[in-house]
């Protein structure tokens, strides 16, 4: 009864369904399930009430140039809502790549292209009649370093809630206070809210932009190696925070940290020289992968 | 083949060579090369010497509030030169910079990759090798042959070309020192082009623009050439600028070559002020850029 996520991608275009991982569970187990073979009282769990959910994010034959190299080769996702999905992979397999094309980011560039279909809540986001300033704000985005703004903290969250809402001065605060505390940044920068971004640490630079990311209420917030350039003591507090923003937010994170994924994630794929090589629940691809690369990269042969 | 240079016992010969030429050679460019860096910086202290020593005689209150009197009169200043330079350079920045900075922004920001993008980019290095006089001429069969008299736009905008150049290449180039992350983010936040470029990376690169347009600023406050084809001068207050105008450099050219030794004396007093305007904008220019990159 195991599903294998990755073979469940057609190329007929139809809805792809979720079924929810065992972990998303662990919560709400029972002391009684607890007790029992872990293994078998999931796969009970799927069978006995089978959750399934549309994917927020279906990704579907997706292709991506730079120039005339080809980065991304026909992949196919599918993001779970309220949920954490981590891409794995080597350096260089298209993580980044592929999560860019999830916000059009990539679109500064020139020479940079995509092809194939991106459906966010069933709409194809590729398409150009899409408003990608309306994207954007659906779907938010933490760069691997953090970029605070050369302005003030508090100007700094409010950016993004000036650009898309008309509110007044109060309003603003308020929402920045929210952003901030749901960051769990609030409490170390209240007192400071007009010294400059720039003057915070790395952490809580990266807390800060994820607060500014927040602030304006997106759907999708997409991590790109949002812990690789902080502290340890740092990437903990981030991994608490993904914990926490994920019942608001679904989350598809990039990392070069295996732990991590295993950490925060509930599925994971694995990418490997632009092709998601296998897709599935993160217990599942880190206990019982089905792929021979994908079990050589998680047991740390190559990568 | 490298074997038969070998000794019998294996061993490469020892070839003993003088260390004492490669000393001395190294000697040699060390002192050559500090003479020269010494000879530049002496004739610098020579000119600012002798511009100090001889024109802080002529600075006194009536050099900057009186009109010049004739020849062999005592009394009268500069005042006129002084307002008309200033006019002319103020126009010539607001005319200059604001255009100067949006070509940058296209260089940086939109053109990077562009036919157009590299045609601009090569055009304004031409420009900034052009001569002065060149941009007078042009500016002189442009704006004072049709008008039929020479006027203080004219002069402006002689400058403003001369400005144009030096402005966006600067801005160009401090665009690019911001970081594309930092675009992205305000990309990524559902900011237009346009807002991310003037609400964050302008922000950014604030520092390095105020002192490109500085330096722009003072390059042009020592220009000569095309204001005597633009500007002319004038001994009168300057009441408008569609009439020739006053202006130090050029009253810096005629009293210079004058033979009353007072319009020689006064021409110094010009020369010491332009100067020391022009070390003060440098200096500011490199104090905010040093505050940037604290």
């Amino acid at each position: 009864m195991n599903v294998n996520l990755n073979e469940m991608p057609d190329h007929s275009g139809r809805q792809q369904y979720f079924r929810l991982p065992d972990n998303r569970t662990s919560n709400s187990r029972t002391p009684g399930n607890l007790t029992s073979d872990n293994r078998t009282s999931d796969n009970a769990d799927l069978n006995a009430a089978p959750l399934v959910v549309q994917p927020k994010i279906s990704t579907r034959g997706l292709n991506f140039f730079y120039g005339n190299h080809q980065a991304l080769t026909s992949n196919n996702l599918d993001v779970a809502p309220s949920n954490v999905t981590a891409i794995i992979g080597p350096s260089g397999c298209g993580k980044s790549t592929h999560i860019r094309v999830y916000n059009r980011i990539f679109e500064l560039y020139r020479d940079q292209r995509a092809t194939g279909e991106v459906l966010l809540d069933g709409e194809n986001i590729l398409s150009p009649s899409v408003d990608v300033i309306e994207l954007r704000r659906k779907v938010g985005m933490i760069f691997q370093k953090p970029t605070p703004f050369p302005m003030s903290i508090f100007e700094n969250v409010a950016y993004g809630l000036r650009l898309h809402y008309k509110l007044t001065r109060s309003e603003v605060a308020e929402q920045v206070e929210k952003a901030m505390r749901h960051a769990a940044l609030w409490d170390e920068v209240k007192d400071n809210l007009h010294r400059p971004g720039t003057a915070l640490s790395g952490g809580q630079q990266q807390r800060l932009c994820i607060a500014r990311a927040i602030a304006i209420e997106p759907e999708v917030l997409l991590m790109d190696e949002p812990t690789s350039a902080v502290d340890p003591v740092a990437t903990a507090k981030i991994e608490e925070l993904i914990e926490s923003l994920k019942s608001m937010y679904t989350i598809v994170i990039v990392t070069h940290n295996m732990q991590q994924a295993a950490r925060v994630s509930d599925f994971t794929a694995f990418f490997y020289e632009g092709n998601v090589v296998e897709f599935g629940p993160t217990t599942q691809i880190f206990t019982n992968p089905s792929n021979k690369q994908t079990e050589d990269y998680i047991t740390g042969r190559f990568g | 083949m490298a074997e038969e240079g070998r000794q019998e016992n294996g061993r490469w010969p020892v070839i003993v060579r003088s260390a004492l030429p490669r000393k001395l050679a190294d000697f040699s460019i060390k002192v050559i090369s500090s003479l020269s860096a010494l000879l530049g910086i002496a004739i610098l202290a020579w000119i600012l010497f002798e511009v100090i020593k001889r024109g802080s005689a002529a600075l006194n209150w009536s050099f900057f509030l009186h009109l010049p009197t004739p020849p062999n009169i005592e009394g009268g200043g500069l005042a006129n030169a002084i307002l008309g330079t200033s006019m002319i350079t103020l126009l010539a920045t607001l005319a200059g910079v604001p255009i100067g900075l949006l070509a940058g922004v296209y260089l940086a920001e939109f053109g990077q990759n562009t036919r157009l993008g590299s045609v601009v980019r090569f055009t304004s290095n031409v420009m900034m090798g052009i001569p002065s006089i060149i941009v007078g001429l042009f500016v002189y069969t442009l704006l004072v042959l049709p008008l039929h008299h020479f006027s203080g736009y004219a002069g402006a905008v002689s400058l403003a070309i001369i400005m144009l150049p030096i402005v966006a290449r600067t801005t160009e180039d401090m665009l690019r020192l911001v970081p594309n992350s930092l675009r992205e983010s305000a990309l990524a936040l559902g900011a237009p082009r346009w807002k991310a470029t003037l609400g964050v990376v302008f922000r950014a690169a604030k520092t390095g623009l105020i002192t490109g347009v500085l330096l722009a600023i003072a390059r042009v406050s020592g220009e000569t050439a095309p204001l005597l084809f633009t500007s002319l001068n004038s001994p009168f207050w300057p009441k408008s600028l569609s009439q020739p105008t006053a202006n130090l450099t050029v009253t810096i050219f005629n009293y210079a070559m004058s033979p009353y030794s007072k319009w020689q004396e006064m021409a110094w007093g010009a020369s010491l002020l332009i100067m020391v305007a022009v070390l003060a904008l440098t200096v500011v220019a490199r104090f905010v850029f040093k505050e940037a990159k604290k």
